[in-house]
């Protein structure tokens, strides 16, 4: 059986290699709205975050530093996926103006 | 229970690969927001399952977080993007490098070697890109934003400083990594990296914003696939590592666009040096006033406008729509050519125009339209200086020799909005300015469409 390690990695590098590919077919007309999706979807630390909290033995300074670490990270899912959207509303083709 | 969360989070993981492949076309972009939101979603509901303690805490986070991110997403005006980009950035290193700390000090006083090897490896890269990515990131909003100077700042033996200090950082990571029982520099290794983040970005100017701001997204990213390794938790590795691939192709562009590598980039202090080149001469020019340049624009049949960050300064895009609706009225073809690095970020140019509702069909990459300057009767710059300058093609001594540009100079006649004939960014004479073919039309960006705008309609019914 492989360790955790190594199949942390196998998914590591399938993930940048998926990653590479999507990302290189992205549009540069949508290279803005890009980064603030990515921003969005890197404040999935937020996962890590409520697991440090929720610890059965978790001390105070775990608890204080997790606290600060989902406020950032929901700021961040919160704006960012929401700003994504308000740009992209703004995208518009000639005949759908108006 | 378990199983079910893993459930969870393999569909959260392909919702948020799906988001990114959606942003292939304006089309279904928005479709790839929605994704990802489900994906998050998921990801967050499959977390809760199972963890029950200290909800308060968790319930307040989230709604301070959610009443701080509602505001800046409605409120932000787009010409601030750049900062807020820069700030989330800050935002989520910030979140993974606090969560690595608080698991290295939940961890380690139980010497029971959990803490150990490959984990603790992954640890303090997390906490090392976490802490440098928060203040690397708060200077570039500070810089975007101009609370700070946006000039580069060096000083004497800077590139030998920052790497004394990163070795001692490393050097720190690596002792720690070996005996995480030396609680002590803990401490001193996270404040070396958030001092080593302001020093990586003090000398970074205007101009080098765009790949400087995709390599700390890049960075906020591997943080949280790193932390995925500390947290043997799949999800967050590969929703880190599609950030990070994302924030490295960006930076990969931009410095292609640049014609720079990444190490010029963050230790080449451009602007800085240039400046110092001193003008010699004066050189003749031709400048025109709004009226005359209403009347070439009138008799043109085909125009591009070439954007630049003097645009966003001047917040211009809504004047330029006015000005891009009454030339096609006229028949007229209008087309905006946009060069990679125009701007403070990448896809800066697009997202401005797009906000004035110029149609995304109307936006041309730097590739795709420089064919087509030799037949367009105008062009039009408006707030954008060294991309357009010929020297990157032809003197061999300058500076952005090399560097992709717009062929503005090949267009009939040539028309520059500018406030003064003082060099740009870089510091460099732009060729262009002194052509026979170019006029050069002083003042804000903002009011001079205004009035070319105001010029075009009287002209119809004379």
């Amino acid at each position: 059986m492989p360790s955790n390690l190594e199949i942390g990695l196998y998914v590591f590098m399938l993930a940048t290699f998926v990653g590479l590919e999507v990302i290189r077919k992205v549009s540069p007309l949508l290279h803005t709205p890009l980064m603030s999706l990515t921003n969005a979807i890197s404040a999935i630390s937020v996962v890590g975050a409520i697991l440090v909290i929720s610890n059965e033995d978790a001390t105070t300074l775990s608890k204080v530093l997790g606290f600060i670490a989902i406020t950032a990270a929901v700021t961040n899912i919160v704006s960012g996926f929401l700003i994504t959207d308000r740009m992209l509303k703004m995208f518009k083709k000639r005949e759908e103006k108006r | 229970m378990d199983s079910l969360v893993s459930y969870i989070y393999i569909i959260s993981g392909a919702l948020f690969i799906l988001s990114l492949k959606w942003m292939n076309s304006p089309v279904s972009a928005r479709r790839g927001v929605f994704a990802g939101e489900a994906g998050m979603l998921l990801a967050i509901g499959g977390t809760l399952i199972g963890h029950h303690h200290n909800w308060e805490w968790i319930l307040a986070a989230f709604f301070i977080g959610s009443a701080i991110g509602v505001p800046i997403a409605y409120i932000m005006p787009m010409t601030a993007v750049p900062q807020r980009t820069a700030m989330s950035h800050a935002c989520g290193a910030l979140a993974a490098a606090l969560v690595g700390t608080a698991e290295f000090y939940q961890r380690q006083p139980r010497a029971d070697s959990e803490l150990s090897g490959f984990v603790m490896v992954a640890l303090i890269i997390e906490t090392l890109l976490g802490f440098l990515t928060v203040t690397g990131s708060l200077m570039a909003m500070g810089k975007l934003q101009e609370i700070l100077p946006s000039r580069p700042m060096t000083y004497k033996n800077q590139n030998l400083i920052n790497a004394v200090l990163f070795t001692i950082a490393i050097l720190l990571g690596v002792r720690l990594i070996m005996v995480p029982t030396d609680t002590v520099l803990f401490p001193i290794f996270a404040g070396l990296s958030l001092v080593f983040g302001v020093l990586l970005l003090l000398p970074i100017g205007g101009a080098d914003m765009p790949t400087v701001i995709a390599l700390l997204n890049s960075y906020a990213g591997l943080s949280a696939c790193a932390m995925g390794f500390v947290l043997n938790n799949h999800l967050l590795v590969i929703a880190g590592a599609l950030d990070g691939s994302s924030g490295l192709i960006l930076s990969i562009i931009m410095c292609k666009a640049m014609n720079r590598s990444f190490t010029n980039v963050l230790f080449g202090a451009f602007g800085q040096i240039q400046a110092s080149v001193t003008r010699t001469e004066q050189r003749a020019y031709r400048s025109a006033s709004a009226e005359e340049a209403a009347a070439v624009l009138e008799a043109a049949s085909s125009v591009i406008i070439v954007p630049g960050y003097g645009l966003a300064v001047a917040q211009a895009q809504h004047k330029i729509r006015e000005l891009f609706d009454s030339l096609m009225k006229r028949g007229i073809d209008v087309k905006f050519a946009i060069h990679p690095v125009a701007g403070r970020m990448p896809g800066h140019m697009n997202v401005l125009l797009a906000e004035a509702d110029i149609p995304y069909d109307r936006l041309v990459e730097m590739d795709d339209i420089n064919g087509e300057f030799p037949q367009c009767d105008v062009a039009l710059v408006i707030g954008a200086n060294d991309v357009t300058n010929p020297a990157a093609r032809s003197d061999k001594t300058s500076p952005i020799y090399g560097m992709p540009i717009l062929d503005v100079d090949r267009a009939r006649t040539v028309m520059v909005i500018k406030r003064s004939m003082s060099p740009g960014f870089a510091g460099i004479d732009n060729d262009l300015y002194y052509m026979d073919k170019t006029l050069m039309l002083f003042g804000d960006a903002k009011a001079f469409v205004g009035e070319i705008v105001k010029e075009l309609p009287a002209r119809v019914g004379a």
